[in-house]
C-alpha cells in the first residue's frame, strides 16, 4: 500500500477532517439501555487477514527491541476540559506496549511534529519518524463529549510507509483503559501472531490487611483488590484455565484446607481433610485440578474434580510430593518430590505413570511452572541459601538462571502467551512482585502495596470479564 | 404502850430478819462469783486448748496447702515446660535429633501422668525454603514427633498435628540463629 492510498483511505472515513463521528453510538449510550457494552470497534485498515509475524519473533532470546514512537494523541474535543484525556490515553498506550518488552519507546522530546497539528494525523509524513529512528508509529485521535469518548488509533510501519492496524473505539470515558488495551492487543497480535496477555490478571498473596489474603490485579498491576477476607493465613492461589475459578489454601477453619471458589458467583467447595490440603493446579481445559493432600500421613498428589471429589491418586512415593503443574495438553505433570533425598522437579506421564527426574543442578529445586508453549519449565532453585529463578527445557536441557544477586526470588509464573515471567523478590526489602521477559531481561516491579506481596499467579486470557 | 411494844417486838424480829436476808443474799453473790471465776478459768483452758488445737490444725492445713501449692506449682512448671520446650530440626529434615528424642521422652512421660490431656503438635520451618514445600515439611515434622510419642505408648487419638510451614516464625530474624529456632515442632494443649 502506498502512502497516498492510506491518506485517501483516511479521508474517506471523515466527513469533516478532525471530527469523529459519534452520533449513533452516543444515541445508543444515551438511551441507557446498554449498561456494560461500551466498546465498539471498527476496522479502518483494509482487513489484514493474516498477521505478519516477521516483526517480532518471540522465540528469539536475543530479540532486538523495535524503536516505536507514540506521540500524544490529537484531541478533537470541543470542550477543552477533556484536555488531559489525550495525554492519559497516549501515556497508557505507550506504557502498555512497553510492558511487553518488545519495544524501545522513543522520547517525545525528540519528535519533529506538533502532536496537535494535522500533520500528525491526517497526512503522516513518515520521514519525520524514520528521521528519528522510529520503525513503528502509533497515532491517535480522541474526542471526548461529557463522559463519552471516541478514540481512533493507528499503527504504522514508518519505513514501509504502511498502515498496519487501525481501529476506532466508542464508549464511556471510564472505559478508556479497556479501549487502549484492546488496541494494544491488536497491535501485539499483528506483530507476533500471538494474542498477548492484555486480557489477563494476577492473583497473588498480600499481607496488607495484617493477614495473608488473596488479591487480584490487572496484568499491569492496575486495580488491585482483595478477594478473600479470611482474617487468617490464605496462600497458594491457582486459576482455572477459563479464569472463572480460583483455588487456594486457607487456615480460616484452623487447618490448611483447600477452597475452590467461583469468582463471580461466590460459590464453591472446601476440601478439609486431615493434614495439609494445598498447591492446587488446574488441568488445562478441564474442571479438574491436582493438589497435595496428606490425610494418608504422606504428602501425595491427587487428581480432584472441581467439586472436590478425589478422582485418583497421582503419586505413590514415600516422602514429600507437592506443587504440581500441568503441560498445556494436560498429558504430563511436573511436580516437586523429595524421593531422591532433596526437593527436585520430576515430570510424570499421566498415561504411563512413569516419572522422570528433570533437575540435577542444585539441591533444592521447587515451585515449577510449565510454559504455555509446553517447551520449558520455570522454577525456583536454591544455592547458598538464596532462591533464584531458573528455566529449563522439558527435556532437561540447559538450565538457565534468570535472576541473580538480588534477594530471594521465588514463585515464578508465565504470562499466558509465554513471553513474560512474573515472580516475587525481596531485592528491594519486603517481598514484591516483579516481571521480566522469558529470557530474564527487563526486570521491573509490577506493583507496590502495603505489606508483603508473594505467590503471583498469572491468569489465562480472561474473555468476557 | 402495849402497841409500841408490839411494834418494837416486830421490829426486833423483822430488822434482824431483814439483816439476815441481806447478809444471806450477799453471801450467795459471793459464792456465784467464785463459780464464775472457776468457770471462766475452765473456759479459758478449754479455749486455749481449742485455740491450740485450731492453731495446730491451721498449721497442718497451711502445710497441706503449701504442699498442694508446691505440687500445683510443680505441675504448672511441668506443664509450662511441656508447652515451652520445642524440638528442633536440621534444614530440610524431619528426622528427630538425639536432643529432640530426649525432649520427646520427657513429654511422653508427662503425657502418661496427665491422661486427660489432648495435645496438638505444630510443625514449623525456617524462611529459606519455598513456602509450598515448607508446608509439606512442617507436616512431616509434626508427624514425626507424633509417631515418636506413639512409639512411647501415647495414644494417637490424644495427639493431633498441624503444619504452619514458614508462615509463623518464632523469630523474625534472617540469620542462622533465627532459622535454627524456627525449624521446630511446638506443642499446645487443647
Amino acid at each position: 500500500m502506498t502512502k497516498s492510498q492510506i491518506t485517501n483511505h483516511s479521508h474517506a472515513r471523515y466527513k469533516s477532517p478532525g471530527v469523529l463521528q459519534m452520533g449513533w453510538v452516543m444515541a445508543v449510550l444515551r438511551l441507557k439501555t446498554v449498561f456494560l457494552i461500551t466498546i465498539v470497534s471498527i476496522i479502518i485498515a483494509p482487513a489484514v487477514c493474516r498477521a505478519e509475524y516477521d516483526y517480532i519473533d518471540i522465540t528469539n532470546p536475543f530479540l532486538r527491541k523495535i524503536p516505536i514512537a507514540v506521540p500524544v494523541f490529537k484531541n478533537t474535543s470541543p470542550n477543552k476540559t477533556a484536555a488531559q484525556a489525550e495525554r492519559q490515553a497516549s501515556d497508557l498506550l505507550a506504557d502498555t506496549l512497553e510492558f511487553t518488552g518488545y519495544f524501545k519507546m522513543l522520547d517525545r522530546e525528540a519528535f519533529l511534529v506538533d502532536p496537535q497539528s494535522d500533520a500528525i494525523y491526517s497526512v503522516v509524513n513518515f520521514h519525520n519518524w524514520t528521521g528519528i529512528g522510529a520503525e513503528l508509529l502509533v497515532t491517535g485521535q480522541i474526542l471526548v463529549i461529557d463522559n463519552l469518548v471516541e478514540m481512533e488509533l493507528r499503527l504504522y510501519d514508518t519505513f514501509k510507509e504502511k498502515l498496519l492496524v487501525g481501529k476506532r473505539y466508542n464508549g464511556w470515558l471510564k472505559d478508556q483503559r479497556k479501549m487502549v488495551r484492546r488496541f494494544c492487543s491488536e497491535v501485539i497480535f499483528f506483530l507476533t501472531g500471538n494474542r498477548g496477555f492484555f486480557d489477563s490478571e494476577f492473583a497473588f498473596v498480600s499481607t496488607g490487611s495484617g493477614n495473608k489474603e488473596v488479591y487480584i490485579c490487572d496484568f499491569d498491576g492496575y486495580n488491585p483488590r482483595q478477594v478473600t477476607d479470611t482474617k487468617s493465613i490464605t496462600i497458594s492461589p491457582a486459576w482455572s484455565s477459563d479464569g472463572k475459578w480460583i483455588a487456594y489454601t486457607s487456615y480460616v477453619n484452623g487447618n490448611p484446607d483447600l477452597y475452590i471458589k467461583n469468582l463471580k458467583e461466590k460459590r464453591g467447595v472446601v476440601i478439609a481433610k486431615k493434614g495439609i490440603n494445598t498447591t492446587p493446579s488446574w488441568v488445562p481445559g478441564k474442571f479438574e485440578l491436582a493438589a497435595t493432600l496428606s490425610f494418608s500421613g504422606d504428602q501425595e498428589i491427587y487428581l480432584l474434580t472441581g467439586t472436590g471429589k478425589i478422582i485418583k491418586r497421582l503419586t505413590y512415593t514415600w516422602g514429600i510430593d507437592i506443587s504440581p503443574t500441568w503441560s498445556p495438553d494436560g498429558k504430563k505433570m511436573a511436580f516437586v518430590s523429595k524421593r531422591s533425598g532433596a526437593p527436585q522437579i520430576y515430570i510424570k506421564n499421566i498415561k504411563s505413570g512413569q516419572a522422570e527426574r528433570l533437575t540435577f543442578v542444585g539441591h533444592y529445586n521447587t515451585q515449577p511452572s510449565w510454559s504455555p508453549k509446553g517447551d520449558k519449565i520455570v522454577y525456583a532453585g536454591m544455592a547458598k541459601g538464596r532462591n533464584n529463578i531458573w528455566v529449563i527445557g522439558v527435556d532437561g536441557d540447559d538450565p538457565v538462571q534468570l535472576t541473580q544477586n538480588e534477594g530471594d526470588n521465588e514463585s515464578p509464573t508465565w504470562s499466558p502467551d509465554g513471553s513474560l515471567i512474573a515472580f516475587s523478590s525481596t531485592r528491594e526489602g519486603p517481598s514484591r512482585i516483579y516481571v521480566m521477559t522469558a529470557y530474564g531481561t527487563d526486570q521491573r516491579r509490577l506493583l507496590t502495596l502495603p505489606g508483603k506481596q508473594t505467590e503471583p499467579k498469572w491468569s489465562p486470557i480472561i474473555i468476557n470479564k | 404502850m402495849r402497841k409500841k411494844l408490839w411494834i418494837s417486838l416486830a421490829l426486833l424480829f423483822v430488822i434482824p430478819g431483814l439483816l439476815f436476808t441481806v447478809s444471806c443474799a450477799k453471801k450467795t453473790v459471793k459464792e456465784d462469783t467464785a463459780v464464775q471465776e472457776q468457770q471462766a478459768e475452765e473456759d479459758a483452758r478449754i479455749q486455749a486448748r481449742e485455740a491450740e488445737q485450731m492453731e495446730r490444725q491451721r498449721r497442718m492445713e497451711e502445710e497441706r496447702l503449701q504442699e498442694q501449692e508446691a505440687a500445683r506449682l510443680r505441675m504448672m512448671a511441668a506443664e509450662e515446660r511441656f508447652l515451652s520446650e520445642d524440638i528442633h530440626f536440621e534444614f530440610d529434615s524431619s528426622n528427630l535429633l538425639p536432643e529432640a528424642q530426649e525432649i520427646l521422652r520427657w513429654k511422653a512421660a508427662w503425657l502418661q501422668n496427665n491422661q486427660n490431656i489432648q495435645v496438638t503438635i505444630e510443625g514449623h520451618c525456617d524462611e529459606r525454603g519455598t513456602n509450598e514445600y515448607n508446608l509439606a515439611l512442617g507436616d512431616r515434622r509434626a508427624n514425626s514427633a507424633k509417631s515418636y510419642l506413639m512409639d512411647l505408648g501415647i495414644y494417637g487419638s490424644r495427639v493431633s498435628t498441624i503444619s504452619y510451614g514458614e508462615e509463623r516464625p518464632a523469630d523474625h530474624g534472617s540469620n542462622e540463629a533465627a532459622w535454627a529456632k524456627n525449624r521446630r515442632a511446638h506443642f499446645t494443649i487443647e
